[in-house]
């Protein structure tokens, strides 16, 4: 499809780096489905949708700055929604965002509770006022915080606030966050024995997003995260580069 | 019911069948390649590779249309030196593994073949239709396809395919160049130019501004030149452009083509290798034919 034209109807400054855009159009999606944005003349990248007519920004390059800094009535291309999403399951489910990695989870917080699912919200920034969709999120189940430098919530990493948990109760996880983080809650899922029952929201540098091109395909299983994925369950990866490495735009490998 | 047998010798290489991963899709590292070749492509082409690293256009670098898809990705690619060690993965596959090499003149078609070696086979891509200084253009002037063919193959010890491009008035000159510089195949054809425009706000779509058309607009474009070009030429023609049914890959064959290459339509299902393949083998075994039989065989209809 070509990109569909989305005026903007609303800015929501959400943190001091990261910013809500909704438009005047609704994409028809499922939790953790993501649309290829596109800043006319500049680029086009990859973007959690976050609200049925809405993406969620955080400042890190060039075009998410231009998307950072648009004002209502500015207009963008999105295709999509593309991607396979989030999968609920179970009854008593744990979110796990770090930073920006609310952003797919917040739609799949908002479902599971109107299905009258028991949640468990953690999220993780690296300051207080970083933490994404506290309010949003503490509307749909029950939220702990955790932040790196201790201004609100556990002083320390999302996965020693999980160590707070019994991890074995929660019928599945879906996690999003920074590569970092997500391999380290793998690796905790891992320890208990239960990463079959975890959904993790990659991100790789995208180029065609439809799942022709092959830009973002991970090792060993040759998977496209743009079609395949972008969400994976939590054994598919194991024995992955998830946390290892990924490709820059030439195809190279960047070791994390 | 015995299996039909899809078999096909090219160029030296051995086929289990004539369905073949098309250069520039899902050919960026190893795995991926080993995943198409596990999926039932009968070999498998790289991404092109050059002799520096190239980041490629910015995005939007590819979307679909209602006829096809557009794309202009600009030959991304971590360079010969650092891709090397995606062949070896890519052979574990089990299937002949292409590399697709670009340049800008001769030397460096040399420099690019002699490090990536390895490869099953090598194909010259001298038809991107969207590279500056690479690419088509040099695959419009027959003369530098002629030295570019005889220079890679002093460099290679294995056969040397030669992608050609549609973008000229007669696509058959070229491919008699790539035959006199000593191409053991011609692969036909790459993208035909195209573009889109955003009515919303006027700006051309593709980050390069123009790109390629692949997809099932440009099949008739494709079955006439591989027509033509095994019409003209006394080695194998390799068809490509369109292909997502075995419908296509019968007609391909029929038009002369020995095996047929899949890009796009991995978009709908990477299962279209052995979709293909299973209509290919009922289609023979319901007219008792071989592969064979078909290939060119609209050419027999007509008289030669």
């Amino acid at each position: 499809m070509k990109p569909q034209n989305a005026v903007i109807t609303e800015v929501i400054h959400e943190t001091p780096t990261i910013t809500t855009l909704k438009t005047d159009i609704k994409l028809d999606a499922l939790p953790g489905q993501f649309g290829m944005v596109w800043v006319r003349g500049l680029d086009e990248v990859p973007m959690a949708l976050s609200h049925p007519d809405g993406i969620t920004v955080q400042r890190v390059g060039e075009a998410t700055a231009a998307l950072s800094d648009m004002q209502v009535g500015d207009s963008i291309g999105i295709r999509g929604p593309f991607g396979n999403g989030f999968e609920l399951k179970g009854n008593r489910i744990m979110l796990i965002a770090g930073g920006v990695g609310g952003a797919p989870l917040l739609p799949l917080a908002r479902l599971a509770h109107s299905k009258g699912l028991d949640l468990t919200i953690v999220i993780g920034a690296r300051t207080g006022d970083e933490l994404l969709f506290e309010q949003q999120f503490s509307q749909c189940g029950s939220v702990s915080v955790a932040t790196d430098d201790g201004s609100k919530g556990h002083h320390g990493l999302i996965t020693e606030l999980m160590n707070q948990f019994d991890l074995e109760s929660f019928d599945q996880c879906y996690v999003c966050g920074p590569e970092l983080m997500m391999k380290g809650v793998l690796n905790m899922l891992q320890a208990r024995g239960i990463e079959t029952h975890s959904q993790f929201s990659l991100h790789r540098y995208f180029k065609c997003g439809i799942g022709v091109c092959g830009a973002c395909t991970i090792d060993p299983s040759g998977q496209r995260v743009c079609k395949d994925g972008p969400v994976f369950q939590g054994d598919m990866l194991i024995y992955s580069e998830l946390g290892k490495y990924h490709r820059d735009a030439t195809g190279k490998k960047i070791v994390y | 019911m015995v299996k039909t047998d899809l078999s096909v010798e090219l160029t030296g290489l051995a086929l289990e069948n004539p369905t073949i991963l098309a250069a520039g899709v899902l050919g960026t590292t190893g795995s991926s390649l080993k995943r198409m070749a596990n999926s039932g492509a009968g070999a498998v082409v790289t991404k092109s590779i050059g002799i520096e690293p190239k980041v490629g256009h910015p995005n939007p670098t590819m979307f679909k249309l209602d006829c096809g898809f557009l794309n202009a990705m600009g030959l991304p690619n971590p360079a010969y030196k650092e891709f090397r060690g995606e062949l070896d993965i890519a052979k574990e596959g089990g299937v002949p593994v292409i590399a697709s090499v670009f340049g800008a003149h001769p030397d460096e078609f040399s420099e690019i073949i002699a490090g990536l070696d390895g490869a099953d086979a090598y194909e010259l891509n001298v038809s991107c239709p969207h590279a500056i200084g690479y690419g088509a253009v040099v695959g419009t002037d027959p003369v530098l396809v002629e030295e570019i063919t005889r220079a890679a193959k002093q460099a290679a010890s294995v056969p040397v395919w030669v992608k050609l491009t549609p973008n000229v008035t007669d696509i058959v000159e070229i491919g008699e160049a790539a035959r006199k510089g000593g191409a053991d195949a011609v692969v036909a054809v790459n993208t035909v130019r195209g573009m889109a425009i955003d009515i919303h706000s006027g700006y051309p779509i593709l980050g390069n501004r123009f790109g390629g058309l692949s997809g099932a607009a440009i099949r008739p474009v494709a079955v006439k030149c591989v027509y033509d070009l095994y019409q003209a030429l006394d080695i194998p023609v390799i068809g490509v452009g369109g292909i997502s049914k075995w419908q296509d890959a019968v007609e391909m064959m029929m038009a002369g083509a020995r095996a047929v290459q899949i890009g796009s339509a991995v978009f709908d299902s990477i299962d279209v290798f052995n979709d293909v393949t299973a209509g290919l083998a009922r289609y023979l075994a319901s007219h008792s034919m071989v592969l064979d039989d078909i290939i060119g065989l609209a050419h027999r209809k007509v008289g030669l």
